[in-house]
């Protein structure tokens, strides 16, 4: 059977490679894709948009419907982890430790808790908080990720990058703390309601963008029909626009990327886990 | 003989691929895929594809890797076959 299926796989590998033979070459002026729209874009793109990367230009402006609904799946990704592992029941144990002396108190009945302060704190049994060194680190390194992250949401349309990837950098910076401290201190800081919440918020800040442009009389999506609303140049109205829309994307693709690791993470318990 | 990068880096793709289905730890299979992602990233840099290239970057080689182990330690570490 295996070596039926590594046959099988050499077969379908080589009709691959074979078609690929057919394809034109990597930047072929001749290919049909760099005819006909990327003329246009390239030539057009600059003094339509005001935007100086192009990339942006097409993924939020020309083609912002697609950009809108990759942003609606990636809010449905996180919906459907949350459905699928999202476990409500309480924990049994419950484990303590007594921060003076280390003893670690085990708790078998729920009905019975400990106040976490100063002498006593929770404690994972599951995941052994990380050296102080890690800790030390990772708490040093958080904040210039996050600032790296929003730079990245800001620039988008001045240099590669945009909301996906900001929105991604922010999340595991988020991780990043989950990871070097434990799961609690993370979910303390950023509950479970706050990060549903900016996923829905993102998206409806892209769709709510191109409803206002609806509403002031143009396209949906259409940016330029905005500039009544927001005193600046209206050259530099696009652009607004897509800075706008990018955050959307990176409200939602941040708060979906924590929402997936703390489910896979605590099985759904969302208490502790790595 | 002169080789150019790309073609070094496309090396390094297959042997990170072949090894990362054939390896029987799963947390070095995750490494495994990270390492494939960077590799992928960099030659979406060599093609000029700046914006693939980052996201191929912080998705790819960040946040899937992250969750591919997180997954490992909820289930097991050794693969059956």
């Amino acid at each position: 059977m295996k070596l039926l299926g590594f046959i099988i796989v050499c077969l379908v590998g080589g009709f691959l490679l074979y078609g690929t033979g057919e394809l034109p070459d990597w930047g072929d002026p001749q290919s049909p894709a760099s005819l006909h729209l990327s003329n246009d874009y390239i030539e057009h793109a600059v003094e339509e948009t005001q935007v100086p990367n192009l990339v942006t230009a097409v993924l939020a402006d020309y083609r912002g419907f697609d950009t809108m609904f990759e942003t609606a799946v990636v809010f449905c990704a996180g919906l459907a982890c949350f459905l699928l592992l999202r476990d409500f029941r309480p924990r049994k144990d419950h484990y303590y430790r007594h921060v003076p002396t280390g003893v670690v108190l085990h708790f078998k009945d729920n009905s019975k808790r400990l106040t976490v302060g100063k002498e006593f704190e929770d404690m994972d049994k599951e995941w052994v908080p990380s050296d102080t060194v890690i800790k030390t680190v990772c708490r040093m390194l958080i904040p210039f990720i996050q600032i790296y992250a929003l730079y990245v949401v800001a620039h988008g349309d001045f240099s590669p990058g945009g909301g996906f990837q900001g929105g991604v950098i922010f999340g595991s910076s988020l991780i990043l703390l989950a990871i070097s401290y434990n799961l609690k201190t993370l979910v303390k800081r950023v509950s479970e309601k706050v990060l549903s919440i900016l996923a829905a918020l993102g998206v409806l800040i892209y769709v709510g963008i191109g409803a206002i442009a609806m509403l002031m009389g143009g396209n949906f999506l259409d940016y330029s029909k905005l500039a009544p609303l927001i005193p600046i140049d209206p050259g530099h109205i696009r652009a607004i626009g897509m800075l706008g829309v990018e955050i959307g994307v990176g409200i939602t693709v941040m708060a979906v990327m924590v929402i997936i690791y703390i489910n896979i993470v605590s099985e759904g318990r969302h208490e502790e886990g790595l | 003989m002169h080789w150019p990068i790309d073609l070094i880096v496309l090396t390094f793709v297959i042997f990170t691929a072949i090894a990362a289905i054939s390896v029987k730890d799963l947390l070095g299979t995750a490494i495994l895929f990270g390492a494939y992602s960077f590799l992928m990233c960099l030659l979406w840099a060599v093609m000029g594809a700046v914006d693939v290239a980052f996201t191929e970057a912080s998705v790819g080689a960040g946040v899937s890797t992250v969750f591919f182990v997180a997954a490992v330690f909820r289930t097991s570490r050794r693969t059956k076959d």
